[in-house]
């Protein structure tokens, strides 16, 4: 090979070694998820835009149940043509992924039969089949908020004996911690049962844009698309509303930049009707807007607001000012809808004939149809339903700790789901023995283990793909889901090639090109250091992040597509932004110089 | 001012007047109706060409031996190509016309006799070929006083006379009849940038950008590749720009001392400057927009951005040939069931 070649591969799996003294902890992910020798076979890609950081053992069910439920939409329910589901493994706490292609054009055909049958149906009921699967969706909402907070009497209530229950209280951690996780993998379910679909018919309406129009930007075609009264933007939306409500209640003063929330709170409760009023504004709020994450919804450490008030709070100082320097926060919904009515009626008009006017009216109706859902699913599954189910973990860490099977509640999050089961029949045992659990001599030692491999395994290189790369990437899932394609495999290759550490490429999120100092922000903590003019560098945004917004000069995350959360409010700030860099947080230096250029995708290193 | 079967103001034209006022002229006029900026003038037409063109036959036979050339003998033909221009150039115009010529420019320039005017051939053949021939390079700037103008305007005529426009016509047995050029005399503006853009890339073919390119001074440096031009690449649509590339711009045109124009160095702190804000960027495009909308096809445009005034003009609006030519197979075909489009991406490659 001379030295200008391209290298056409990644390293294998095999190649990939567990990092020395963790061993163990990544003996925690269950056989079936650990790299065997017959994947050097396959190609895998890491998955960093949903997994950007090593996963705790706990925190794996979110890779588990989610591909679970993905393959069977895809494989068993909707039959796509050309792909089955997407198998992942977990090496290092980083989840590897791979798809599964059928090739075979028989059975493409008669998969493509099937599909028509099944996929169809869906695309013609589309409207009622949404309008049940929210009803479903908040069915089981209810149910998990419904679980009993997970307890163990020192005596069996005299209630229980006299209504006959004849079922102790230690049965009901099992009921609830299994019906916890069955729900958890219901909820998945519930995710795909719409989202390809829905993706597809986008991706319909987009590949038609870009071959009419080479040169029209994703986020163009995007927001052609995208809704106007989506789910996405109320928290924010409700921040707004609670900002004005503060100055129309006279108590804005209360809201000072840099005071923590429970001091705002405090404030309040002393500062007479208005404040009372305001708390009263708070909670309605809260029910269910303040039920999204600061992540994505794949790591438990990403809390609700909610949980943690710090993140809406960082945001109301500022449109307070903006209410009081006499500006509408409300968004303007006709005059949004009229310009989206435009843009879409203004390339219509530059396509070559009428023919081409038909079919481009027939897929962006079908896109318009399917989008809700798009949009709107992340607010129920990954953020509301999940919530519900880490804090619900939570409290059985909270009890487990309280037996001393560990120092902090949050370590429950080192066992893997199987383990926790153990772990909760253990205590149910030694509490219906009336002895001591095995677990606090156990527990700890495994756990200290597994805290120190993750900050080991966040410190390691992570090869951005695994294995030969394949001829072609006609996998309509990972195209839509990640993004890949043969021409992004190249670029990656080449970028380990030569090393270029200059340039970071994403997705094109939101025009505009500006300068500034990169402010590398990895945890809501640490939002506070946002200054005026600041990029912000973090791994995922999404509409939690947009208090922040109205601050900074732009954003750059590790994860996302153009149609993600991060890039739809990034448009509506007007703010430039790339997403879905893969790694931006860790090749850019706080502090550092840094352009992004939103319209093409790419972050520079400036110094 | 009235136009007159020689004379013909820009807003009394459109590209209908074509058989008599030439391409350039007709459009110039045309955009003007359409009410858009450009800089004033007139044309000089077809009908006093062809009177000229009577006066030397008077003289002595002219269209007759241009037939009788042999198109493979080049030595003979170059000679008579090089008599006839020398005739165009210098005979003189008949009295009706020069009036006629003196008053239209007395009326545009009023009193100031220095008020420099472009001279500019406008060639009345639909033949892209012939008509690149036929002096469509023939544009004379900063003519200062009538005497140069009336010059300049047979300067125009005589380039029918070429020896490739002439072997052009010689090959295809082109009759001599007919064959007629108008002249444009419009006021010169003086420009702080100028350029030209395309409502279409010229690299994708794409209708939905505009691709504008432009230097500091007067077009004719881009137009004649003398610098390399700044490149935008516009969205019609949203406006949003995608491409930006600043090129360091070494030389500009602007007027010489005795008239016509010179190449000077730009001033280095200007040469890796933007020729164009963001704001003249969004103008452009609108003005584009426009243009395209008035003729219902993708266009090539001339414009400058007046120094004084910081006006947009345009100087030129033709069709865009190239794309158009190949225009390709259509995208997508409305479909019986709409959700057969959604097989394009879940039925694997087609």
């Amino acid at each position: 090979m001379t030295s200008s070649a391209k290298p056409t591969g990644f390293p294998l799996p095999s190649s990939l070694k567990v990092a020395p003294g963790t061993e163990r902890a990544q003996a925690a992910y269950p056989y079936h998820i650990q790299f065997s020798k017959a994947d050097d076979n396959r190609f895998w890609f890491y998955n960093s835009m949903h997994f950007p950081e090593p996963m705790s053992a706990f925190d794996m069910v979110t890779a588990e149940a989610a591909y679970c439920a993905l393959g069977s939409a895809n494989t068993r329910v909707h039959c796509l043509p050309t792909t089955l589901g997407i198998d992942h493994r977990i090496i290092n706490g980083r989840v590897y992924i791979g798809g599964n292609a059928v090739t075979d054009p028989s059975e493409i055909a008669r998969r493509t039969e099937e599909f028509q049958k099944r996929a169809f149906y869906y695309y013609e009921n589309w409207e009622r089949l949404y309008a049940q699967w929210r009803e479903k969706m908040m069915a089981l909402i209810r149910e998990a908020q419904s679980f009993p907070k997970p307890e163990l009497p020192e005596f069996e209530p005299l209630a229980h004996v006299r209504a006959g229950r004849g079922i102790a209280s230690n049965h009901d951690l099992l009921v609830t911690y299994q019906k916890t996780l069955e729900g958890y993998f219901r909820m998945w379910h519930h995710h795909f049962e719409f989202l390809l679909l829905g993706y597809g018919a986008y991706l319909t309406f987009f590949s038609f844009c870009k071959e009419a129009f080479p040169e029209i930007t994703d986020q163009t075609v995007a927001r052609m698309v995208s809704g106007i009264e989506a789910e996405i933007f109320r928290p924010d939306e409700e921040l707004r509303r609670l900002a004005r409500r503060a100055v129309e209640l006279g108590v804005e003063s209360h809201f000072k930049e840099g005071r923590s929330a429970d001091a705002i709170l405090e404030s309040l409760q002393s500062a007479g009707p208005g404040g009372g009023a305001w708390l009263k504004e708070l909670e309605t709020s809260r029910d269910p807007w303040f039920n999204i994450n600061v992540g994505d919804g794949f790591y438990h450490y990403h809390r609700a607001w909610n949980d943690d008030l710090s993140m809406p709070f960082a945001g109301l100082p500022g449109y307070i000012e903006r209410v009081k320097a006499g500006e509408s926060l409300d968004r303007p919904f006709e005059k949004l809808q009229a310009e989206r009515r435009q843009l879409i009626e203004d390339y219509r008009e530059l396509l070559n004939t009428d023919d081409e006017r038909a079919a481009y009216d027939q897929m962006i109706t079908l896109a318009h149809r399917v989008f809700p859902y798009v949009e709107g699913h992340k607010f129920y599954c990954e953020h509301w339903y999940t919530n519900l189910f880490f804090n619900k973990i939570r409290e059985f860490g909270a009890l487990l700790c309280a037996h001393g099977f560990f120092p902090q509640a949050e370590d429950v999050f080192h066992l893997n789901h199987y383990e926790l089961e153990g772990a909760i029949l253990d205590l149910m045992s030694a509490w219906s023995g009336g002895s001591a659990p095995r677990g606090p001599d156990h527990w700890p030692q495994i756990v200290a283990e597994r805290r120190a491999a993750l900050e080991v395994w966040a410190k390691q290189d992570t090869p951005p793909a695994l294995g030969e790369v394949p001829e072609v990437i006609d996998d309509p899932a990972i195209v839509m889901l990640w993004g890949i394609s043969r021409e992004s495999l190249d670029a990656w290759l080449s970028a380990s090639a030569q090393g270029d550490t200059k340039e970071i490429r994403g997705f094109a999120a939101s025009s505009g090109v500006v300068e500034g100092p990169a402010r590398i922000v990895k945890s809501v903590d640490e939002i506070s250091r946002l200054q005026k003019g600041d990029i912000l560098v973090c791994q995922v945004t999404n509409p939690t992040w947009a208090p922040v917004f109205q601050k900074i000069a732009g954003a750059v995350s590790d994860i996302g597509g153009s149609m993600s959360h991060a890039a739809i409010v990034a448009r509506e700030y007007g703010l430039p932004a790339v997403v879905g860099t893969g790694s931006a947080t860790s090749r850019i230096k706080d502090g550092q110089r840094i352009r992004i250029d939103g319209a093409r995708g790419i972050v520079t290193i400036l110094q | 001012m009235r136009s007159t079967d020689v004379i013909g103001w820009f807003f009394d034209i459109g590209l209908n007047d074509r058989p008599h006022v030439g391409g350039k002229g007709g459009s110039l006029g045309e955009l003007q109706r359409a009410g858009i900026e450009v800089p004033p003038g007139f044309v000089v037409k077809t009908g006093a060409f062809e009177r000229f063109i009577e006066a030397l036959e008077r003289a002595a036979p002219l269209r007759a031996r241009i037939e009788a050339l042999d198109p493979d003998n080049l030595d003979a033909m170059s000679g008579c190509c090089q008599e006839i221009r020398a005739r165009v150039e210098h005979g003189s115009l008949p009295a009706e016309l020069s009036d006629a010529i003196s008053t239209a420019h007395r009326e545009l320039c009023g009193m100031d006799r220095q008020q420099p005017v472009a001279v500019r051939s406008s060639a009345t053949t639909e033949d892209a070929v012939d008509a690149s021939f036929a002096g469509l390079q023939d544009t004379y700037l900063w003519v200062t006083d009538l005497d140069q103008t009336l010059h300049k305007v047979r300067s125009c005529w005589a380039s029918l006379y070429s020896v490739e426009s002439v072997a052009y016509r010689r090959r295809r047995g082109l009759p001599e009849e007919g064959v007629a050029m108008a002249v444009v005399v419009q006021k010169m503006v003086d420009a702080r940038t100028a350029g030209v853009m395309f409502t279409r890339s010229p690299v994708t073919g794409d209708r939905s950008v505009i691709t504008i390119e432009g230097a500091w001074g007067l077009g004719s440096a881009v137009v004649g590749g003398e610098v390399t031009p700044d490149r935008w690449v516009v969205s019609k649509v949203t406006g949003e720009i995608s491409t930006r590339e600043v090129s360091d711009k070494l030389i500009q045109h602007r007027s010489a001392a005795g008239g016509g124009i010179e190449a000077v160095s730009v001033p280095t702190d200007l040469r890796r400057v933007p020729c164009l804000s963001d704001d003249e960027l969004n103008s452009l495009r609108s003005v584009a927009r426009r243009v395209e909308r008035h003729y219902g096809r993708p266009q090539d445009i001339e414009w400058a951005v007046e120094n004084q005034s910081q006006k947009i003009l345009l100087l030129q609006s033709r069709p865009e040939t190239v794309w158009s030519a190949k225009e390709a197979a259509p995208v997508a075909s409305a479909a019986q069931d709409p959700l057969q489009h959604v097989m394009s991406i879940f039925g694997g490659r087609r």
